[in-house]
């Protein structure tokens, strides 16, 4: 069970939760362990934990070796390293041969705050979403987390899964049902809708409220499966509003806003994508100077939806 | 270790067998990888046909040893080796890279009974090799992994992460064998990368290191033993080859790194196999 608020803590505590039943799950870690929380995990089963050293490629292909014996291997890294670094060793080893093994991006997105813009993901979405048999996940809090990795074990296939570096605030229902592929919507209205990820949608859902008091009603969606797309859900999502908003803590290009885009192309409604401009990250003393900085505050949020009304 | 004459000649038949079924599968005009298939094809029959554990009748019996073309470009020998062996029909072979045949320009897991990774990227097979050798070590099984990696390959540093790692893991279950043909894509390696210092550098990465003439079939069984034998950590064998061997057109030569055959070199490519025929009946 979670115990705290924390997305990190609460990955590392799940995998030693089914570790104990699933004794297929092994985990690979390359010297990063106590931020990626895979430690917890080898603290527990330290056979079934690989400490591989500062070596991510020779990593993710050691893992698709694993999972062509039976085991579920997750590999842990920061985002931008488990993403980009081993990238070719995901495309050729991993995804091509449609094999059973999951990739933790950890401290994704701007979240690794003061490590600036070798460690700030903005591009990790657009990597993993273009490899065919991906699925990539992105849970918005740490309820989700936990309900996810779940899946992920029970759910054959690669996986990403991106995990905020900071706790973030629970937005999602304990209670509620969770599948890989499923939307769901967190506010309701119906002038804009919001289709948000990770941060962005506690984020969005503040701007809803933000915009309730000025009479703009803002359905907001929490999308934590990025690939495969539900377009169906989408759509119906967009039913009777007057624009939609993307919004993610990652480049327009290639992420989440440029997804909804294609799927979106038919509607003909107005459309507007929040996230980073094509440009790195850079060092803060905190995460809030980030988000303010590249535009993904709740208020950067609630201006946008004005602006994309009046057009 | 002594090996009957009988053994010997019949894996020299496999041997020379083996290379029939790469003519076979690249007549003339057909572009294929023929120097770095021939140059560890009598490596990969002493493997297929008397030292690993496989079972053809179930290409995914669990107790099998793998074996991983970590060089993947020279799919053409495993392919041979498996048709041989009856992983599928022999007219698979002449529908080699093609829309309609099960045999992939390189290795695919999905399309062909027998092969075990999908590879073709250079610098990742022995880590794959690694992870099934770790998998292995967990469900206690005592099968085997064998990891065939080409010379100009081990200029992608995945690889020493590879070394390293197995060394770490002191991954007795695994065996490389290094195909040294001295001859890469576009030339030799000491004019493209030379690597010095080869078996030093194995060694020192913490492996059991075995240098052997690759050629030499007794020398191939011996080293394939040996590794086998030893459990305190993986074994490299560095093998001594000729790229293109048995086909004096192509030996030493990276021309027929991947390339077609003319007509004339076609002839004479079957002759060779008649010569070795008759030369190991002698
Ligand atoms: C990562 C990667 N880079 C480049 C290639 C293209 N390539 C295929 S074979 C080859 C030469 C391989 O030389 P070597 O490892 O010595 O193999 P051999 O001579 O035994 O065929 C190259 C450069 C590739 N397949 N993968």
């Amino acid at each position: 069970m979670r115990t705290s608020d924390s997305l990190r803590k609460t990955y590392g505590e799940t995998l030693v939760e089914l570790g104990e039943k699933n004794t297929d799950i092994v985990m690979l870690e390359a010297d990063l362990g106590n931020s990626t929380m895979s430690s917890l995990f080898g603290n527990v089963y330290p056979e079934r934990y690989f400490q591989m050293g500062i070596a991510e490629q020779n990593m993710a292909s050691v893992a698709a070796g694993l999972s062509l014996t039976g085991k579920i291997p997750f590999i842990n890294s920061f985002a931008v390293f488990a993403s980009g670094r081993a990238y070719d060793q995901i495309r050729s080893s991993i995804t091509i041969a449609n094999l059973n093994v999951k990739i933790c991006g950890s401290s994704a997105g701007l979240s690794d705050f003061g490590d600036g813009k070798t460690h700030q993901s903005i591009d990790d979405i657009a990597l993993m979403q273009v490899l065919p048999h991906m699925t990539v996940l992105s849970p918005c809090d740490a309820v989700e987390t936990e309900q996810m990795v779940k899946a992920m074990v029970e759910t054959k296939g690669p996986m990403y899964i991106r995990i905020n570096r900071n706790d973030l605030p629970v937005v999602t229902d304990p209670n509620s049902e969770y599948h890989i592929g499923k939307m769901t919507r967190v506010v309701e209205g119906s002038d804009v809708v919001v289709f948000a990820t990770g941060i962005m949608v506690q984020q969005s859902m503040q701007a809803a409220k933000l915009l309730l008091e000025e009479g703009i009603s803002v359905r907001v969606v929490n999308v934590s499966t990025i690939k495969p797309l539900d377009t169906e859900a989408l759509l119906g999502f967009c039913e009777g509003v007057k624009a939609v908003v993307t919004a993610e803590e990652h480049s327009i290009i290639g992420g989440l806003g440029s997804t909804v885009a294609g799927a979106l192309s038919k509607t003909r409604l107005p459309l507007d994508l929040i996230g980073v401009d094509d440009r790195y990250g850079t060092s803060a003393e905190n995460y809030t100077i980030l988000l303010k900085h590249y535009g993904l505050e709740s208020e950067d949020v609630a201006s946008r939806i004005r602006a994309i009304l009046t057009v | 270790m002594e090996y009957s004459e009988e053994l010997v000649r019949e894996l020299k038949r496999k041997a020379i067998q083996v290379r029939a079924n790469i003519l076979e599968m690249i007549p003339p005009g057909k572009v294929g990888h023929l120097g770095g298939s021939t140059s560890i094809a009598d490596v990969m029959a002493a493997l297929y046909f008397h030292t690993m554990r496989i079972n053809k009748n179930n290409p995914k019996d669990p107790g099998r040893d793998r074996l991983i073309m970590s060089k993947g470009h020279a799919v053409l020998v495993q392919y041979a080796c498996l048709a041989e062996l009856g992983y599928f029909d022999r007219s698979e072979l002449g529908k080699v890279k093609t829309f309609a045949g099960i045999l992939q320009g390189h290795p695919d897991m999905d399309k062909t009974p027998g092969i075990e990774a999908v590879t073709g990227s250079l610098g990742q097979g022995l880590s794959v090799s690694l992870g099934v050798a770790l998998g292995l070590r967990l469900d206690k099984s005592d099968s085997r992994v064998y990891a065939i990696l080409g010379d100009g390959e081990l200029a992608e540093g995945q690889i020493w992460e590879a070394a390293m790692a197995a060394a770490v893991y002191k991954a007795s279950n695994l065996t490389a064998v290094i195909d040294w043909n001295g001859v890469q894509a576009t030339s030799t390696t000491a004019e493209i990368f030379p690597i010095a210092n080869l078996v030093e550098k194995w060694r020192a990465f913490g492996w059991n290191v075995i240098e052997i003439d690759g050629h030499d079939m007794i020398q191939v069984l011996l080293a394939l033993d040996a590794a086998k034998a030893y459990t305190q950590g993986p074994t490299a064998i560095l093998a001594h080859t000729i790229k293109g061997k048995c086909f004096p057109f192509a030996e030493g030569k990276a021309k027929y790194h991947n390339a077609a055959m003319n007509e004339e070199e076609y002839t004479i490519a079957w002759q060779c196999i008649e010569n070795m025929k008759r030369e190991v009946e002698a």
